[in-house]
């Protein structure tokens, strides 16, 4: 039985030895080197473009602009929710007739070598006609702007509406009505190792003429987009994920470069490399966040929420990629988290701007929501001069609610939380955080001249996006299993978990399953490691498929045996008497038994499921604030996440730890800044302030196994993601309290110290109490 | 020789063409910047001046490294300074305990310099020819009234560090002038250094940074004290105003919190990404006092 328990990552002795193959690794005979050519301005028309002089440069290859690629390109499609209306506004590999932001594929060169195509590039003339720039969602929604996609016929590109319930009229009963604009700044998902490809032609061959390397994240749904970009049969291309140095979201969609790589390679009959550096990465891979929500929010004396509006403006970005609509809906559908609220009108417009295209980073729409509404569940206790624990605990959701529809579709489906105790969560995190007992620790540091302050944030993730999952389990000859499985491997520990739950089924050592994924030659299907489904999907297809496949190992045994298949079982690579663990057959003598039968001792299963599960948790942090410089130290930070069952707590912890890096990174330090003109100022690692070791506390990780999942036979809900939603709120929150002298409202990220000094510096010069909006 | 034809195993060099030399001596050197000049750049440690390349911000015609030149790497005490070799690594000022012992704002500056990878590469002479405004040994040199010695085939001049820190990456070296060597001051009996920055991570370029040293008489006055600052101007501000004050003084907390307060009003600094100019005032105010009181602090310390 590993299920359970915390063994040690099947991944790891080969990546620590520095035995990992990424994809800039490989080197194959002829290799070339593909450099992009990217757009310097933010908007404007292409006039002309002169690539002769590249073209003649000796080691060049090959040339492209979209002038040489085929009329009936069709432009990258949406892969998750897409919206017929805005295909009007998606991206073609390489620009045609304009530019839409700073970092925009322009053209392609292909050169024997990294260094002459650079040097190539640079021979590159573009000849812009700079069109006004629409830096951002004010300045596009304004009535002069520009359009960026006239055929659009708005910047506004599309808005979602719900409703639940008769906002106006509860607003109305409201005896408290609160109105604030809250703000998510852009930033993005940033793995470390940059994307990078490499596309492999061979006519010759009578099927997978066409390999790529360096896909990943969704390997089966990219070669079927770039079949139909192609106009080749799937079957004719071959999808490989190498070893991934972090997905995060962005990494792994289908990107310009994943057309223009393989259709250069297709045009010169040489394998073709691309890596990514680190200033195309910043501009040309989607960034993520970007959001203005204005909140309007009736309540009782309580604190008790009657009604919540929100009008939310998406900074899209230029163009409409991959992702559709799926940041936006899931901003609105995951909006009122754990709290129960009658009357809700959430409407989300998706406004076109001239940045970098925007998708999915680690907790899509649920790091911006749970911002937004957890500063207010602050808010609202401030106004009533309230625990905000207690405000917390009028408005959750209570058990005997589940399951329970908020109202609010996205993904295609309504948002049901299954299960979940959100009430006793508030209560546990009261009791170990010392809830109560701060106010006294807090007047004590007071009275030495020291700021503290404590704060807590609540969420509700979601996870397990279906529609389905596949797995196969086989036991081979050597008596180890191979388990194929849909899923792919962007670093969160997927083999280790799927091995684990074969072991559960089949009486093997985990470390005895060998786990085969994205490699579209080996695995007939998949949908791909995102939305924090891998446990739940591909681990619960393992499972079915390793059930399934014990049945017939116990039948085949029974058989032989003489003995009821409900009397047996697998242990130790045996087969046992269930009721006494009695070794009656060997894998060895099975597998013998099953070669003279002709049987086959493989299963496979796809699992659909048709909704989602939802975890939830609790972040908390305690602050220190230097009143001189501003400077935030979390003195402690602490979070509990109920994921309904840990298949490997060390991998969930791993994930939360992880996660809470990113999400301070969000919270504290990363921003990807604009100027008016559209430039990106924080284009390298030297502006683009992540968050390193020095600056990420100790997190105590509490896995909470309260509610499993009804959904699914393992109880799994995802772990991917809770570990990053929650950590501004708590964060804001704990600053909040800090300077509840000084009247500070955290409303925008991230926060950085001088808006902390500045309220300091304000707020000593007011009286006591006063509010001071940032 | 060239690169140019060098990369057809792979080998992912990224800069524009340059040719490059590697002279083993200063006179080697001098002759090639002599010959070169404008077109030239002084590869030391490469900190800044790799990655502007590899991004292409930057592309010199000729690389002239001159890292094998092991004349350039040394520290040497004399009875007045501290002379540090231009090639000589950070992390080398960092171990030395003849460093420590005669210019402790030397040793605690430099651990202030980015993070240990960054300081076995980086150089003292680099950093103070490169002149970020933010950078430590800048701001070190100016606060201690050092010097640097440059090199050409004429012969060698010594610039003090106020003349030699002209505005943002700008210096009073020549085109073919070579930093051979830096001068720190020794610290005097009776005497406190400090440094306090405020970076938004572990290891960044200031937001902005103070340095001060206090010297002090035999009763336990002030007798010399100065103060400097980084991250306000394109080039260290030397604050004698502030600390001519002190002189003669045995100043409290109050007094020096004063004194610093007048910072706010002398310092112009600029806005940009990482913080206003507002907040950069803020900030000079809050480190000046710091670095003072911690300094005062130490000298104090020594006199008992």
């Amino acid at each position: 039985m590993t299920i359970g328990t915390s063994v040690k990552r099947v991944e790891d002795p080969r990546l620590v030895r520095g035995k990992g193959r990424y994809v800039g690794d490989i080197q194959l005979p002829g290799q070339c080197e593909a450099v992009i050519v990217r757009s310097q301005h933010a908007h404007a028309n292409l006039r002309a473009i002169r690539t002769q002089q590249a073209a003649n440069r000796p080691d060049v290859l090959l040339v492209l602009t979209v002038n040489d690629l085929p009329d009936d390109l069709p432009p990258i499609p949406m892969r998750l929710s897409p919206e017929g209306s805005l295909e009007l506004a998606l991206q073609y590999p390489l620009a045609k007739d304009k530019v839409r932001y700073v970092g925009e594929p322009v053209a392609l060169i292909v050169a024997k070598n990294r260094y002459a195509a650079e040097d190539a590039a640079e021979l590159v003339e573009i000849d812009y006609e700079p069109l006004a720039p629409v830096a951002s969602v004010d300045q596009a929604l304004s009535a002069d702007a520009g359009l960026l996609h006239p055929a659009v016929g708005s910047n506004d590109l599309f808005v979602i509406h719900s409703q639940k319930g008769s906002v106006e009229e509860k607003l109305k009963e409201s005896p408290h009505v609160l109105q604030e604009e809250l703000y998510v700044q852009r930033h993005t998902g940033v793995p470390l190792e940059t994307r990078g490809l490499l596309a492999v032609y061979d006519p010759n061959r009578t099927s997978g003429k066409l390999t790529v390397y360096g896909t990943t994240k969704v390997v089966h749904f990219n070669r079927q987009i770039l079949a139909r970009l192609l106009k080749q049969d799937e079957s004719q291309i071959r999808c490989v994920e190498t070893d991934v140095g972090g997905g995060f979201g962005p990494r792994g969609e289908f990107y310009p470069e994943d057309f223009l790589i393989p259709y250069a390679a297709m045009q010169i009959g040489r394998p073709v490399r691309w890596i990514e550096d680190r200033l195309e990465h910043l501009v040309a891979t989607n960034h993520s966040r970007q959001q203005k929500h204005r909140v309007t929010v009736g309540f009782d004396e309580e604190g008790r929420i009657l009604a919540l509006r929100d009008e939310i403006f998406v900074d899209t970005g230029a163009y409409i990629r991959t992702h559709g609509v799926t940041v936006p809906a899931l901003t609105q559908a995951m909006l009122p988290g754990p709290y129960d609220i009658e009357a809700l009108e959430l409407t989300t417009h998706v406004v076109a701007t001239n940045k970098t295209p925007t998708g999915t980073y680690r907790g899509p729409g649920r790091f911006e929501g749970t911002f937004v509404r957890e500063r207010v569940m602050d808010m609202i206790a401030k106004t009533l001069g309230r625990d905000p624990l207690k405000v917390r605990e009028i408005n959750v959701i209570r058990p005997e609610q589940m399951p329970y529809s908020n109202g609010i579709s996205a993904l295609g489906q309504e948002v049901e939380l299954d299960s979940g105790d959100y009430p006793r969560i508030l209560a546990h995190v009261r009791r170990v955080m010392n809830w109560d007992g701060f106010a006294a620790r807090k007047a004590e540091a007071a009275a030495s001249g020291r700021l503290l302050g404590m704060g807590l944030a609540m969420f509700v993730e979601k996870s397990g996006l279906g529609p389905w999952e596949w797995a196969e389990v086989e036991l081979l000859e050597n008596g180890e299993a191979c388990c194929k499985t849909g899923l792919a491997d962007v670093g969160q520990g997927v083999k280790t978990m799927l091995a684990q739950v074969c072991s559960d089924r089949l009486g093997l050592p985990y470390t005895k399953i060998r786990v085969v994924h994205g490699d579209t030659a080996a695995v007939p299907k998949g949908n791909g490691s995102f939305a924090t489904r891998g446990t739940v999907m591909g681990g619960t297809a393992a499972w079915q498929a390793a059930d399934a496949l014990r049945s017939k190992m116990l039948q085949t045994a029974a058989g032989l045996l003489q003995i009821e298949t409900a009397q047996l079982g697998l242990l130790g690579e045996s087969v046992v008497m269930q009721a006494t663990g009695q070794t009656l057959l060997s894998f060895a003598q099975l597998l013998e038994e099953c070669r003279r039968q002709g049987i086959r001792l493989r299963e496979e299963y796809t699992f659909s499921a048709a909704h989602m599960t939802y975890p939830y948790g609790v972040h908390a942090a305690e602050v220190e604030v230097d009143q001189d410089t501003g400077r935030i130290k979390i003195n402690r930070y602490y979070l509990a996440y109920d994921v309904g069952r840990a298949i490997n707590p060390l991998l969930v912890k791993g994930q939360l730890v992880g996660g809470m890096a990113q999400g301070l990174g969000g919270a504290l330090f990363e921003k990807l800044y604009y100027d008016e003109t559209g430039q990106l100022l924080s284009g390298t690692f030297m502006d683009y302030l992540l968050p390193s070791s020095m600056e990420v506390p100790d997190v105590e990780v509490e896995i909470l196994e309260w509610a499993p999942s009804l959904l699914n036979p393992l109880g799994v809900k995802g772990a991917g993601e809770g570990g990053t939603v929650a950590v501004a709120p708590a964060v804001a929150n704990a600053v909040c309290h800090a300077l509840q002298d000084y009247g500070l409202a955290i409303t925008s990220l991230p926060i950085r110290p001088e808006l902390i000094r500045q309220a300091i510096r304000q707020g000593k010069n007011r009286p006591k109490g006063a509010e001071v909006l940032s | 020789m060239s690169w140019e034809n060098s990369s057809q195993r792979g080998i992912a060099v990224k800069p524009a063409v340059f040719d490059y030399y590697s002279p083993q001596t200063v006179h080697e050197a001098l002759l090639l910047l002599e010959q070169h000049g404008f077109e030239a750049k002084i590869l030391a440690g490469g900190q800044s001046l790799i990655p502007t390349m590899n991004m292409r911000l930057a592309s010199p015609k000729v690389l002239i490294d001159i890292g094998r030149i092991g004349e350039l790497e040394s520290i040497r005490v004399s009875e007045e300074e501290i002379q540090i070799g231009g090639m000589t690594r950070q992390f080398l000022i960092e171990q030395s305990p003849e460093v420590a012992r005669y210019c402790p704002m030397l040793a605690e500056g430099i651990k202030l310099i980015g993070h240990p990878q960054i300081r076995s590469r980086g150089t003292v002479g680099g950093s103070l020819v490169h002149a970020d405004p933010t950078a430590e040994l800048p701001v070190i040199l100016c606060t201690l009234g050092g010097a640097v010695t440059l090199a050409s085939l004429d012969g060698e001049r010594v610039v003090p560090a106020e003349e030699f820190f002209l505005t943002y990456l700008t210096t009073a070296i020549e085109p073919n002038e070579l930093l051979v060597a830096v001068q720190f001051p020794r610290i005097q009996p009776r005497s406190g250094h400090a440094i306090e920055e405020f970076a938004l991570r572990k290891g960044d370029f200031a937001i902005v940074l103070a340095a001060a040293a206090v010297t002090l008489d035999e009763a336990g006055k002030i007798a010399a004290a100065s103060l400097g600052l980084g991250g306000v101007d394109g080039a260290p501000v030397k604050l004698d105003q502030v600390t001519d004050a002190l002189l003669g003084l045995e100043p409290d907390s109050r007094l020096i919190q004063e004194c610093c307060e007048q910072i706010r009003d002398i310092v112009e600094p600029e806005s940009d990404i990482h913080a206003s100019a507002e907040y950069r005032r803020d900030l000079s105010v809050t480190l000046g006092r710091r670095a003072l009181e911690t300094a005062l602090g130490r000298a104090r310390l020594s006199l008992t």
